[in-house]
């Protein structure tokens, strides 16, 4: 150091102060890929395994494009490997102890703990995100993951009552923060028993394969968790000893993806990129906000999973907001990312920066203004400057396209309602944030934001226990949390599916309705009754609270199991599901805000009419048999008025709790409704599967469109008698009967239905439900593939499986605190 | 009422501008917690930020034990902040670089000494202003008059900066007026002395408090704005500092007028003036990074700042007792 005085006269910083350079050295990168060799294999069954003769495809990094490492791409015996040696390790690390699980995994995060300068290199070596963040967050973040869920190993047994796990779980992290996708989603995989296959993003391989080599060296099992390189993801998802994917990407891939395993029986979870929001009223504090946005919109070049790219003020502080965001922008720079002078680095994805600049220059040819203060730096490579975009409106195509980089959009809005519905507005549903001190405020906004996180007064904030995630087009399933641990775990009843021919024609499942509507004989009870006919029992579909005629015009024959016509009920088709929709749609939103005493008393309402009426239904249920037993059928109606009261109990009590993470405030889950359900029973149980299904539903605040049996409808279209008398408002149940297949068909790519439970026979109507919502809104679905449940059974009947896809689970964060001294 | 001041003649009194204030201390700590992080200085760089830290102190006693013998010892530290010897390995001239602290604070009994040992300091030492802490400091629970007082004496002997309290009692009572009153009429009383106010914000209660506290005392011509005396529980943190800054900000595009800055009490390594200079650099710009628009009061700082430079030369860390004492 002597001498270095003389060498660098301070003259001109002396008089301007300027900051310098502050690289963060990587020598320590260097020498982790020098051990490699710069050339990585997989890394299956616990040792590092490279094949020959397969494809190299170079690691690159973002900011030089220099090739860093090659990686393997993996053909499907690669994979092949990787899965058999996880279906090994499965048959020994599902059955240890929960605490040598969870000492397995405590090792796991302690192990991280002390290479966490190397990992934070390696992220942001690899992907271009800035190392200040990787560090200061991102590694963080990964490392609590895996303390919290080393206690979630230990725990198990008490708190996850009733469900096991599923088996080989493959994770897909994507290339937008990777190391903590990954720990997100290996960290709740391994603690509930499963074992991992991970395969990186193309973008971003390196941090996984140096995950991978922590893992083995905190002595995890071979085969537990690996890491096969690949650009194929298919090969991984689709092999069929795979039980359980989850992917984090951006909504193409999800799409693909539910596509790809649609009707496999394996269980899926997603996080999608959200689009999302920030909405500032004029009560907030405008200074804060600014400083929160611009790490909301610009950290890692605004490539998060929740990065902020909608921002939208309330009138009267728009012009203030906006002109204190200005200067703040101007103090952004952009440059290398290992520079910790620098705020934002290049784009992971080099492709992405023609993009962007095209989305800019049509918003400028359309009228938008569009201010980008910082200056772009020569020698660092696909740098886009931070983004503020005003005078676009929401038909902007810059403002409806996710931007998955710095842009920022401004929209002014008038009131709370009109901020909601802007909001809430569009396919996406990840994320917001909400600024204002006004608790009033805060709390009905949060409330009614359809988003899986809301941050009042912050931004940003993950923790293992709050589970973050997306509602809408931005996926299913949650990270983090007890909500997280159900995306790699089942009811302990159910056995593992593993479907064989999925297969469907997706053109024509549905597409078109039976034929044999010619006119059959008459009803047995008329046929009997000689020269005093009874009087004609027309069965009418029943939607928005009244009983309606079909569109069609026509009836199906319900035959009894001897053969004979019991009675004609209406052939539904498209347009009845289409106004069944509207009408719960329609009703779903007061509905859910009915509070949950309030929906108790009608859902006791229901089942005290029932029993009133339970002969009724008794002897109706008794005449598909015809033999006149009457024994299932009486069991039938018990248990279903029981499961009516086990669901009134329930709308009390699963509103949510309080989280315990970091956060010096509150953080709590809401189990909100889902909205609009499409609910399609099975011919079993006609009467105990169609109550069992909408009880649930209904006590937990949604509105539903049930399709009763196929088989046997006449006993649940007679429920709209006890609905009618029990105050149950028009439209929360709307009941249609017809063509399975067509009304299934209908549901599935009904934009407006939010999830669709399907409990039909046969394999094809459980694929079709899965593929049919890749391509639409993405809509949840819960499906049987065709296998029977036994509803007489409790745990099969009304297990927690019910409360669990009937909500939707939101965090909302709020810091809280104003003492700062005396 | 006429008003002397080179920088900032003040405002009308106008609620409006501070009563309906929001400060969302969460977000501010958040924010607070950032600013060590995004930005850092090395090298040669670092050396010249704990130089410019080093000409923004004002150097300061204020204790009950203060006599000519330790003021006198602190002045001549004040115009001579570095040894020669780190001079020299710096390749620096004092005289060229006017190297001195920015000013040095005592209280009004020992100003007459103070600018006496400057003035026998050498240019540096003539041209280094004494500032005073005056009203009572550090309670100002004193009647008005007497406070009043107070300033005009420390000025006639000599003091060209004077450190006012406010009064704390009518701002937690919500008495803004009864405060940019008083302040008003110190201002006079200081004539041509520049007029620090002192928030005292460790005693105020909340961070809206404290805003408004800041633009009420700019309001009332205060040409920097202080955190603390340096006895309260809690005194110069960034949460505060950056609540006063976005005042300045706020008055300065109202008015046109630039108010200083001072943070006061709990500075005391190199590392954190950095983190400081660094603050005023982002919220403010460079232009306030330098003595005429921010000081830091401290007396423990500059003797880490000659040690950092002593370690820059050198690559070795000095003893305490090897380096002069101030």
């Amino acid at each position: 150091m002597a001498g270095a005085a003389a060498q660098f006269p301070f003259g001109h910083i002396l008089d301007t102060l300027e900051y310098g350079p502050a690289l963060e050295g990587e020598a320590i990168v260097k020498q982790w890929l020098e051990k490699h060799n710069h050339n990585f294999g997989h890394f299956i069954n616990g040792e590092w395994q490279r094949p020959v003769d397969r494809d190299n495809i170079p690691s690159k990094k973002p900011s030089t494009g220099e090739t860093l490492a090659n990686t393997l791409e993996a053909t499907e015996g690669d994979v092949q490997i990787a899965v058999a040696a996880a279906e090994a390790a499965y048959k020994t690390w599902g059955k240890i102890s929960p605490f040598s699980r969870a000492k397995f995994l405590y090792s796991i995060a302690r192990n991280l703990q002390k290479h966490q300068s190397l990992l934070a290199l390696v992220e942001a070596v690899d992907s271009g995100m800035p190392s200040k963040e990787s560090r200061t967050t991102g590694v963080p973040a990964i490392i609590r993951q895996f303390y919290h869920h080393a206690g979630w190993a230990q725990v198990l047994p008490e708190e996850m009552q009733g469900w096991t796990s599923l088996g080989i779980v493959a994770v897909f992290p994507g290339w937008m923060s990777p190391l903590v996708q990954l720990a997100q989603r290996v960290a709740p995989a391994l603690a509930a028993g499963n074992t991992v296959v991970v395969m990186p993003s193309s973008h971003t391989r390196l941090s996984a394969l140096l995950f991978a080599d922590i893992c083995s060296q905190a002595g995890l099992p071979a085969g537990v968790f690996s890491v096969v390189t690949g650009s194929t993801p298919g090969l991984l998802a689709s092999h069929p000893a795979v039980s359980a994917v989850t992917l984090a990407g951006n909504t193409l891939e999800g799409r693909a993806m539910r596509q790809l395993i649609a009707g496999s029986g394996k269980k899926l979870s997603m996080e999608l990129t959200g689009h999302c929001p920030i909405l500032v009223f004029e009560e907030a504090d405008l200074d804060s906000a600014v400083e929160n946005i611009v790490m909301a919109a610009f950290s890692n070049s605004g490539q998060n999973t929740y990065s902020a790219s909608r921002l939208l003020v309330q009138e009267p502080v728009y012009s203030r907001l906006v002109e204190k965001l200005k200067v703040r922008m101007t103090k952004l720079v952009v440059g290398d990312n290992l520079d910790k002078n620098k705020d934002q680095g290049p784009l992971c994805d080099p492709a992405a920066v023609i993009r962007l600049n095209q989305l800019v220059q049509e918003a400028q040819a359309e009228g938008a203004h569009i201010f980008h203060p910082s200056a772009l730096p020569s020698g660092v490579h696909d740098c886009f400057p931070p983004t503020l975009v005003t005078g676009a409106q929401t038909s902007s195509q810059i403002y409806i396209e996710e931007p998955c980089g710095p842009v920022l959009v401004v929209i002014p809005f008038r009131t709370e309602k009109e901020a909601i519905s802007i909001a809430n507005h569009g396919v996406s549903g990840t994320a917001a944030g909400v600024w204002t001190e006004n608790v009033n405020v805060a709390l009905e906004v949060a409330s009614l934001l359809q988003v899986a996180t809301v941050w009042i007064n912050t931004y940003g904030l993950l923790d293992a226990a709050s589970g973050a995630g997306g509602l809408k087009a931005s996926g299913f399933g949650r990270s983090g949390g007890k909500e997280g641990l159900y995306s790699y775990m089942r009811p302990s009843w159910q056995q593992p599916v593993r479907t064989t021919n999925s297969e469907v024609d997706l053109d024509k499942f549905g597409a078109s309705s039976r034929s044999d509507l010619l006119p059959s004989p008459a009803p047995v009870d008329t046929l009997k009754a000689g020269d005093n006919p009874n009087i004609d029992k027309t069965y009418k579909l029943f939607y928005g609270g009244g009983q309606k005629r079909p569109d069609s015009g026509a009836s199906l024959p319900v035959l009894s199991q001897t053969g004979s016509v019991l009675a004609h009920v209406p052939d539904g088709g498209k347009k009845d599901v289409r106004n069944a929709v509207e009408a719960a749609v329609k009703a779903a939103p007061g509905w859910s805000k009915k509070d949950g005493h309030g929906r108790s008393q009608i859902l006791y309402y229901l089942a005290e009419n029932l029993l009133s009426r339970s002969s009724d239904f008794i002897q109706l249920l008794s005449s598909a048999s015809g033999d006149g037993n009457q024994d299932q059928a009486k069991t039938e109606v018990e248990l279903a008025i029981q499961r009516l009261f086990h669901w009134a109990a329930y709308c009390d009590k699963f509103g949510g709790s309080v989280q315990e993470n970091t956060l010096y405030g509150l953080t709590w889950k809401v189990h909100h409704s889902l909205g609009a359900i499409g609910i399609v029973c099975p011919d079993d149980f006609p009467f105990l599967a169609f109550v069992s299904l909408i009880a649930p539903a209904i006590a937990r605040g949604n509105a539903v469109v049930a399709v009763p049996s196929g088989q046997f409808p006449l006993a649940a279209l007679a429920f709209h008698q006890i609905l009618e008398t029990s105050d149950v408002p028009a439209g929360v149940v709307n009941i249609i009967t017809g063509d399975r297949n067509v009304l299934t068909r209908t549901l599935a790519q009904h934009q407006d239905i939010a999830s669709v439970w399907y409990f039909g026979s046969g394999e094809a109507g459980s694929t079709f439900v899965e593929a049919a919502a890749s391509g639409g809104n993405m809509k949840r679905t819960w499906v049987n593939y065709g296998r029977p449940r036994n509803f007489l059974d409790q745990e099969q009947g009304q297990g927690q499986e019910f409360l669990v896809e009937s909500t939707t689970v939101k965090n909302v964060w709020l810091p809280m605190g104003d003492i700062f001294a005396n | 009422m006429e008003v002397h001041s080179s920088g900032n003649p003040g405002w009308d009194y106008d609620e409006s501008l501070f009563k309906s204030i929001r400060v969302n201390l969460s977000a501010v700590k958040a924010k607070a917690a950032e600013i060590g992080i995004c930005r850092s200085v090395k090298k040669q760089w670092q050396a010249a930020w704990q130089l410019r830290a080093l000409a923004c102190i004002d150097l300061t006693t204020l204790a009950g034990d203060d006599t000519p013998v330790n003021v006198a010892r602190l002045c001549v530290k004040a115009a001579h902040p570095i040894s020669k010897d780190i001079l020299k390995m710096l390749n620096m001239n004092e005289k060229e670089a006017k190297l001195t602290t920015g000013a040095v604070c005592v209280y009004p009994n020992q100003v007459q000494v103070a600018r006496e040992t400057l003035d026998k300091c050498g240019e540096g030492g003539r041209s280094l202003p004494v500032a005073s802490v005056a009203t009572g400091f550090p309670c100002g629970q004193t009647p008005l008059g007497p406070r009043l007082e107070e300033i005009r004496s420390a000025v006639k002997d000599g003091a060209s900066e004077i450190d006012i309290v406010i009064n704390r009692t009518y701002a937690l009572a919500g008495n803004w007026r009864g405060v940019y009153d008083e302040v008003r009429q110190m201002k006079v009383a200081c004539g041509k002395a520049h007029m620090k106010t002192i928030l005292a914000t460790g005693e105020l209660g909340s961070l809206r408090n404290v805003y408004r506290a800041s633009i009420v005392c700019m309001m009332a011509g205060a040409d920097f704005i202080k955190t603390s005396t340096g006895k309260e529980g809690v005194n110069a943190t960034l949460v505060v500092a950056l609540v006063m800054i976005r005042a300045i900000r706020d008055y300065y595009a109202l008015t046109g007028y630039k108010v200083g800055f001072k943070p006061a009490g709990g500075i005391r390594t190199a590392k954190d003036a950095c983190v400081w200079l660094s603050l005023m650099r982002e919220e403010l710009g460079e232009e306030w990074t330098r003595p005429d628009l921010f000081r830091i009061g401290a007396s423990a700082l500059l003797g880490d700042i000659e040690r950092q430079l002593y370690h820059y030369a050198t690559g070795c860390y000095p003893a305490m007792g090897q380096m002069p004492m101030g």
